[in-house]
């Protein structure tokens, strides 16, 4: 039997995240985040996960306000959280593009020493000149450049944290030699993006390296977590796309000389729990309800009509005209417009959905975006998580609450017990570092 | 005047390696292999929280420890790898609930916008004690760690980094206002978690880069972190008169403290900001020990360990914790704040601040008995007598 592996998503700034619902707290106060931090620590979760932007999402050229706004620093919020927990991993997002290689790579050895070997990065990488306007490089990249931007920044970083061995500070106090070389960290990187020089001033954390984690979709970001990520956040939490999507990721391993499992796949989940099924199949009616406002589902419609639709009705019919061609001026700093490649297409299938089954603009946006991957009473969820492992689609998944700070606390409570009967799921920690709890070799 | 009338103390300690002094990680009591652990940084700061101390400031730049200004250097023998300050002053943070943190910032190759949220998330995970203490590199060895230009030369070399430097300041604050306070409203009736005209652009743009805004953190406890700088000079004295809310000056006796306290207030004052003085502490270098021959035999065996005499920007004091009362009972009367402590090794001199100096100065009645802690622990800027600003762009709808 495969062990079932376990993240959570801190619950993000997307109608995912219900902040209307009386239970839910601040997302902004560190208590917030301790609280999900031990839950996720207490049902032995292998790492807790943030995302990032770095640009508030605009639409119809204003901020856009009808979900969460606001977030921390990534790296400052994790190195709090490694006072907070002893064992969780900490996975932030880190963006290769508004970031230079010497800052990220002293970040992530600092992190990885702070938390004693629990440091993981996911590499992002972005091009809009939207997020550029805050930062002073204001640089952006063409979008096919934005991978080999990407290779080029983690090689550069790993290239740096490598630069110290490990067995360099002897700290011997009778001889009076702290290190045995005066050239610790001493390294020279020249690629087409990054002509650095010197010596890395931090010494060699206890992974190495942090964990890696890709988050992309794309064919280049397959490639690119097959020959550099440990992890990879994926979006199949479906069966039969999950199984495929497995199967040729783990696929492209080989060539890089690596085994299947060196690179783990982890889907992102959403999950609504009750007493029995049929409570929870009405629970996620009603918290789909919640994430899916009227306001929301104009809002949504926007986004790929790509055109302003406040006139329009949410409990009416979808628009009869077309969405607007071209660049996505609508919806502004939102990755998820770019899903959308025949715009037109994309809508005439949801006109017609939405004719056949007689559906309102809202309840057709409720039908067509993120419905929860799991709905069930503990046992009928614990049962899918694991048949979905067994089934070789995932490797396990990165839960993603609704609610903060408390969404993950009957599920640590009710599930992770019942994964543990089944022997798919460690009731203790067995080391003290991420690439542990990964099963992932130390990288030396 | 007597003592209890006067503006009420602050003390520091700024918080380096082992210590100040190169041989401080040989000496007994030092933990020269743990200087990378969480560990190590929570004993300290929960020692200096002991001795009431207002904040530590946590040293930090962008190259490895060298005896060189300029560039590396050859030495195996002095404590050379560390860690970023802002991260480890937030895995500190959490730990402590009194004493503010303030870490040092190098701006000269960082991103404003990156740092403005730091900083504000150090401000969320201590309920208000942060702050940063701004750092400008003008070492070739740093601009090459970055590749993306080299060091400036020229007559206006300096002053255009400081120049640099107060763009970046200002860029910061800015973002730390673009939420006001009551920008989240999340108001369910009509689906908005945020009234949006309390965002603000900032739109900020100069000689050297521009940002637009708004940040991507909610305003921070404090509304504006506390903003430090060690200053040398007529140019540093500029910047943090203009820009800072603490400025680090190194007199060596009361007269150059009062001449330096004179001219940063003229600076400010011509700044607009005569107000809002700057709060000056002066930093000293100790060795503390029970005797002042002992303090002074110390500091002998410590630079025969390194090999030459220690040499400093701030005044180097050797003395009886009752001496160094003396001396900071007396300069304080110069219009200092408060006086920021690096102890030459850590935790002996440490120690001796926490343990001996602070209770001298009680028994004077010169320094807190106790935090204040009601209705509950004040925030940095509280302790140091700052007001909490509005936000710049309150009442300006967006």
């Amino acid at each position: 039997m495969k062990q079932v592996h376990l993240a959570a998503h801190f619950p993000g700034v997307n109608n995912t995240t219900v902040w209307s619902d009386p239970q839910a707290g601040s997302h902004i106060e560190f208590s917030s985040f301790a609280h999900f931090a031990r839950a996720a620590e207490r049902a032995k979760f292998d790492f807790l996960f943030l995302a990032e932007g770095l640009r508030l999402r605009e639409q119809n050229g204003k901020i856009y306000d009808l979900d969460v706004v606001g977030r921390p620093d990534t790296f400052t919020i994790l190195a709090a959280l490694a006072s907070v927990t002893d064992r969780l991993g900490l996975a932030g997002t880190i963006n290769s593009t508004f970031n230079e290689p010497y800052e990220v790579a002293r970040q992530f050895a600092t992190l990885d020493h702070l938390s004693a070997g629990r440091a993981a990065w996911n590499v992002v990488t972005s091009w809009d000149a939207f997020t550029g306007e805050n930062f002073r490089r204001g640089g952006y990249l063409p979008q096919e450049a934005r991978y080999e931007r990407a290779r080029a920044f983690l090689a550069t970083v790993l290239e740096l944290l490598d630069a110290w061995h490990g067995d360099e500070i002897i700290a011997d106090t009778g001889g009076g030699r702290f290190i045995t070389r005066a050239d610790a960290g001493k390294f020279a990187h020249t690629d087409s993006h990054f002509d650095i020089t010197g010596q890395f001033d931090v010494p060699r954390s206890p992974q190495g390296h942090p964990v890696i984690f890709q988050a992309g979709d794309s064919d280049e970001g397959r490639e690119f977590a097959a020959a550099a990520a440990d992890a990879i956040f994926s979006r199949h939490s479906a069966l039969e796309a999950g199984q495929a999507f497995y199967a040729d990721v783990k696929g492209r391993l080989a060539k890089y000389g690596r085994s299947p499992g060196q690179l783990k796949i982890l889907p992102a989940a959403t999950f609504v729990l009750a007493p029995t099924d049929e409570q929870a199949r009405e629970l996620a009616h009603e918290v789909r309800l919640q994430q899916v406002s009227g306001a929301t589902a104009i809002a949504f419609l926007e986004q790929l009509w790509n055109r302003d639709l406040s006139a329009y009705d949410p409990d009416g019919p979808l628009p009869e005209i077309d969405p607007e061609p071209g660049e996505n001026t609508t919806a502004r700093g939102r990755a998820s417009v770019r899903m959308y490649r025949d715009p037109v297409a994309t809508a005439r299938g949801w006109r017609d959905r939405a004719q056949a089954g007689n559906l309102s603009i809202r309840e057709l946006i409720i039908e067509v975006t993120g419905r929860q991957s799991f709905v069930g009473s503990p046992a009928t969820v614990a049962a899918s998580i694991n048949d979905f492992v067994q089934a070789d689609a995932s490797d396990g998944f990165i839960l993603v609450p609704h609610i903060t700070p408390g969404g993950l606390d009957e599920f640590a409570d009710t599930v992770v017990p019942l994964l543990q009967e089944r022997g798919v799921y460690r009731t203790e920690y067995h080391g003290t570092t991420l690439r542990d709890h990964l099963g992932l070799e130390a990288d030396t | 005047m007597t003592v209890s009338d006067a503006e009420p103390l602050h003390l520091a300690a700024a918080l380096e390696g082992a210590g100040w002094h190169p041989a401080a990680w040989r000496e007994p009591g030092a933990r020269p292999a743990e200087l990378l652990t969480a560990g190590y940084w929570a004993d300290m700061v929960a020692e200096a929280e002991r001795g009431l101390l207002d904040f530590v400031t946590f040293s930090d730049a962008l190259s490895l420890q060298s005896d060189s200004q300029h560039q590396p250097d050859a030495r195996t023998d002095q404590v050379r790898g560390r860690l970023d300050a802002v991260l480890t002053a937030a895995r500190i943070a959490p730990l402590t609930s009194h004493i503010g943190l303030i870490p040092a910032v190098t701006v000269t190759h960082t991103e404003p916008f990156h740092i403005s949220k730091a900083i504000a998330t150090l401000d969320w995970v201590s309920s208000g004690r942060a702050g940063v203490a701004v750092k400008v590199s003008a070492r070739q060895d740093e601009f090459r760690h970055f590749g993306r230009r080299t060091l400036p030369a020229g007559p206006h070399a300096v002053s255009d980094l400081f120049a640099e430097a107060a763009d970046y300041v200002e860029v910061v604050r800015r973002l730390w206002d673009s939420w006001e306070d009551d920008a989240e409203i999340r108001d369910a009736a009509t689906g908005r978690f945020i009234d949006r005209g309390k965002l603000h652009y900032i739109d900020f743009a100069g000689r050297w880069f521009a940002v637009k805004g708004p940040s991507i953190t909610p305003r921070p406890p404090q509304g504006q972190p506390v903003v430090s700088a060690l200053g040398h000079g007529d140019i540093a004295y500029k910047f943090i008169a203009a820009g800072a809310d603490i400025g680090f000056v190194t007199p060596h006796d009361a007269p150059s403290a009062a001449a330096i306290v004179a001219e940063v207030a003229a600076r400010r004052d011509a700044a607009g900001l005569a107000d809002q003085p700057v709060r000056l502490f002066a930093d000293l270098l100790v060795f503390l020990d029970d005797s002042a021959a002992a303090a002074t035999r110390r500091a002998a065996r410590l630079d025969d360990q390194a090999g030459a005499p220690y040499r400093s920007d701030a005044l180097v004091f050797a003395g009886t914790p009752a001496e160094l009362a003396d001396l900071i009972v007396a300069w304080q009367s110069a219009g200092l704040t408060g006086f920021r402590l690096r102890p030459a090794a850590i935790p002996h001199d440490l120690t001796h601040i926490t343990r001996a100096l602070v209770p001298e100065l009680q028994r004077r009645g010169a320094f807190r008995q106790k935090y204040a802690s009601s209705p509950q622990a004040p925030t940095l800027r509280a302790r140091l007598g700052l007001t909490r600003p509005a936000s710049r762009y309150a009442g300006l709808r967006s």
